[in-house]
């Protein structure tokens, strides 16, 4: 079934045209690592489909779970199972982490029609999730992100993953400042999330998360587009060639 | 107006030896004609500049003069915040009420008692301590405070004692405070190595009632002692408020103080702490949050006369409608406070359009090996944190208050007494609609 089908999506930022021509269809099970050099419109791929306010869609559409997606405010596409990994995770001091993951985890049970859960039950059910990024239950009552090293506030967004149970999950360079072993936690912890009913993005600049995240499909984005396609072993040969390659073979073609 | 209280002090002079020792007699004589001479501060006076003080001054107040008859318990029970064990002076428009203050059993070494008693009863606390800390030059309505005060709490903490439970001075307004003014004026000594807390309210059952309050409180931290001194003032919003906290400190000692402001049609709270001896440690916090067309004004100055001390200051204001603020945070540091550590934060959040914000931080360094920094920002609810929140599902509009309390709880989060720091979550949190 499809969870996601964007085609010929175009979106700017501030009057300039940043995606120009976006297909891309993804299925329930599946995981798409969307790859390419710095400026590309990776992240704003990403951010777009969140429903971020600093971009205008101008062109295609966004299809998700037979909905329009475009037209949904950024929190009804969450309550409606679509979550974004923030690549810079924000600093909430202030607030428990434990409070705001709460708030969340409400706001989508609320919307869904289910009842909201207290404090202690839901602390009971975050048990489990934490031992998905393998955390001590201390993580809880920090202010969100505030003061986390760089590994935390990444993992803290694969715990949040785990607890909101997204059907469409978009990592957004989900690997960047992460040492090897915080890069290990959060690839187990997502590859623990993969089920057959669900479907995850991963964005990412370089191959060494897909290591760890294995994808089903590989696509290549350069200037705006996705100019080329293919199964994991894509994702290698761009690790041995580097993106100019493609960016010179697509060069060549137009 | 200014000849209406110079009257009202006349006509209390005679009876001046039966409210009070016979020292305090010229001093207030002495506050009064300060007073007489000065006025209220003019408009250009620098002090005052940004404080619309007009309808103080122009206004015509009676003396308050108590009137708890239909009062009951149960209507202070929120301002005591369910712990009617702790010691707690009850001052009703101005007057001690006995009947309705706790504190039957305190630990020893903790004295309570209203000002009135103190002065019939305890004439050398009071001669080494009241109006000994916060000069009448300081500014007219101190002197006005000196002049013609009658009561407030005395809080008298013995060396080396530890309190477990804080002490309340609450002053409450009611309907029959309309037009009136009233001086509290408080002494808090705590002494050598003692430990205490201190909560000092004023509040009201009177909504839309216009008074005016103009308290000062003196606070002497000895050698060694730890003090956290929490003010809450929640006046009606048609209310003027003035007040004055002067803190002396001295070696080794740590003060640190919460200021809460969200009532008051005017609300001025101006704190000075000196610094008297080495490594001493003052932490001084600050939220104001205000509505419609308030004017909340914080004046705070740190005194940094000795060396190896440190003072670290945060104040954050939330401001809606067409309310202003003003901040002003002095920091002084005398040419051989040599080793000082000073951080002034000063950050204010809009929520509308009309809301304003004058913000000075001013540093007068003398001395040359030191740390001092300041740092002030107006802004806006942060665009990326509110994408972030609705991201996860969270409603535009609950993200905002999520956010605006994000901000305020961070502050509220320095308070150190867990029941008071509690209390003044639920306070902000009632104040800011709830999540």
């Amino acid at each position: 079934m499809d969870v996601l089908e964007i085609k010929d999506l175009r979106a700017s930022a501030g009057g300039k045209e940043i995606l120009k021509g976006i297909d891309l269809t993804v299925n329930a099970g599946e995981v798409h690592a969307v790859m390419g050099p710095n400026g590309s419109g990776k992240s704003t791929l990403a951010q777009v489909l969140a429903g971020h306010p600093a971009y205008e869609v101008t062109g295609g559409s966004v299809t998700y779970r037979g909905q329009n997606l475009l037209e949904l405010e950024p929190e009804v596409r969450a309550q409606a199972g679509v979550f974004l990994a923030f690549q810079y995770p924000v600093e909430i001091p202030g607030i428990t982490n434990a409070y705001f993951l709460r708030a969340a985890y409400n706001e989508i049970r609320k919307a869904r029609g289910l009842e909201e859960v207290d404090s202690m039950d839901f602390l009971d059910r975050l048990e489990e999730k934490l031992k998905i990024v393998d955390w001590e239950p201390e993580i809880m009552s920090r202010a969100v992100n505030s003061g986390f090293s760089g590994g935390e506030k990444k993992r803290n967004e694969i715990l949040q993953m785990a607890v909101l149970e997204p059907t469409l999950a978009i990592l957004d360079e989900t690997d960047s400042g992460l040492d090897i072993d915080a890069l290990r936690i959060v690839a187990a912890g997502v590859n623990k999330l993969r089920r057959p009913d669900n479907a995850i993005i991963v964005v990412t600049h370089y191959q060494r998360l897909l290591n760890y995240i294995v994808p089903d499909f590989v696509h290549v984005l350069s200037n705006g587009r996705i100019v080329k396609s293919g199964g994991k072993e894509l994702a290698l040969e761009l690790e041995a060639r580097g993106y100019e390659w493609l960016e010179d073979a697509v060069g060549a073609a137009s | 107006m200014t000849e209406t209280f110079v009257q009202e002090f006349a006509t209390r002079a005679g009876t001046a030896t039966a409210e009070g020792p016979e020292w305090l007699e010229p001093v207030r004589r002495a506050a009064m004609q300060r007073f007489a001479r000065t006025g209220f501060p003019p408009a250009r006076d620098e002090e005052w500049r940004f404080t619309p003080i007009a309808p103080i001054a122009q206004g015509s107040w009676r003396p308050a003069t108590g009137g708890a008859g239909r009062l009951s318990r149960q209507q202070l029970e929120p301002f005591v915040f369910g712990h009617a064990d702790w010691a707690t002076l009850v001052f009703v428009n101005g007057v001690y009420y006995e009947s309705f203050s706790a504190g039957g059993s305190l630990p020893p070494g903790l004295r309570v008692a209203s000002l009135a008693e103190t002065l019939r009863s305890d004439g050398a606390l009071l001669e080494s301590h009241l109006t000994r800390h916060a000069p009448v030059e300081g500014s007219p309505f101190t002197a006005l405070n000196t002049a013609l005060m009658r009561e407030g709490g005395v809080v008298h903490v013995a060396a080396g004692i530890d309190l477990a439970a804080p002490v309340h001075l609450l002053f409450v307004t009611t309907a029959e405070a309309g037009g009136t003014v009233a001086h509290p004026r408080n002494l808090i000594v705590v002494e050598r190595g003692a430990r205490a807390s201190l909560i000092e309210s004023y509040v009201t059952l009177a909504p839309g009632q216009s008074y005016w309050s103009n308290p000062v409180t003196e606070v002497a931290v000895a050698a060694g002692a730890w003090v956290e001194h929490t003010r809450i003032q929640r006046e009606s919003e048609s209310a003027y408020h003035v007040g004055l906290t002067q803190v002396d400190q001295q070696r080794d000692s740590h003060y640190r103080s919460f200021s809460l402001a969200m009532g008051g049609a005017l609300a001025r709270h101006t704190l000075h702490v000196r610094l008297n001896d080495e490594n001493v440690e003052t932490l001084m916090y600050g939220l104001y949050v205000t509505r419609g067309d308030q004017v909340a004004d914080n004046h705070t100055a740190i005194y940094h006369d000795r060396p190896n001390c440190r003072s670290w200051e945060v104040y954050k204001g939330i401001l809606d409608g067409r309310s202003r603020a003003v901040f002003n945070g002095k920091v002084f540091v005398k040419p051989e406070a040599q080793k000082t550590d000073a951080k002034q934060t000063n950050r204010n959040l809009l929520l509308s359009d009309g809301a304003r914000v004058d913000t000075k931080p001013q540093l007068e360094i003398f001395a040359d090996d030191v740390k001092c920094t300041h740092g002030a920002t107006v802004g806006r609810l942060d665009e990326v944190a509110r994408f972030y929140a609705r991201s996860r599902g969270i409603p535009a509009a609950a993200a905002d208050r999520l956010l605006t309390y994000a901000f305020a709880a961070e502050v509220v989060a320095e308070v150190a007494l867990a029941p008071v720091r509690e209390e003044l979550d639920r306070l902000v949190l009632d104040r800011l609609g709830g999540l």
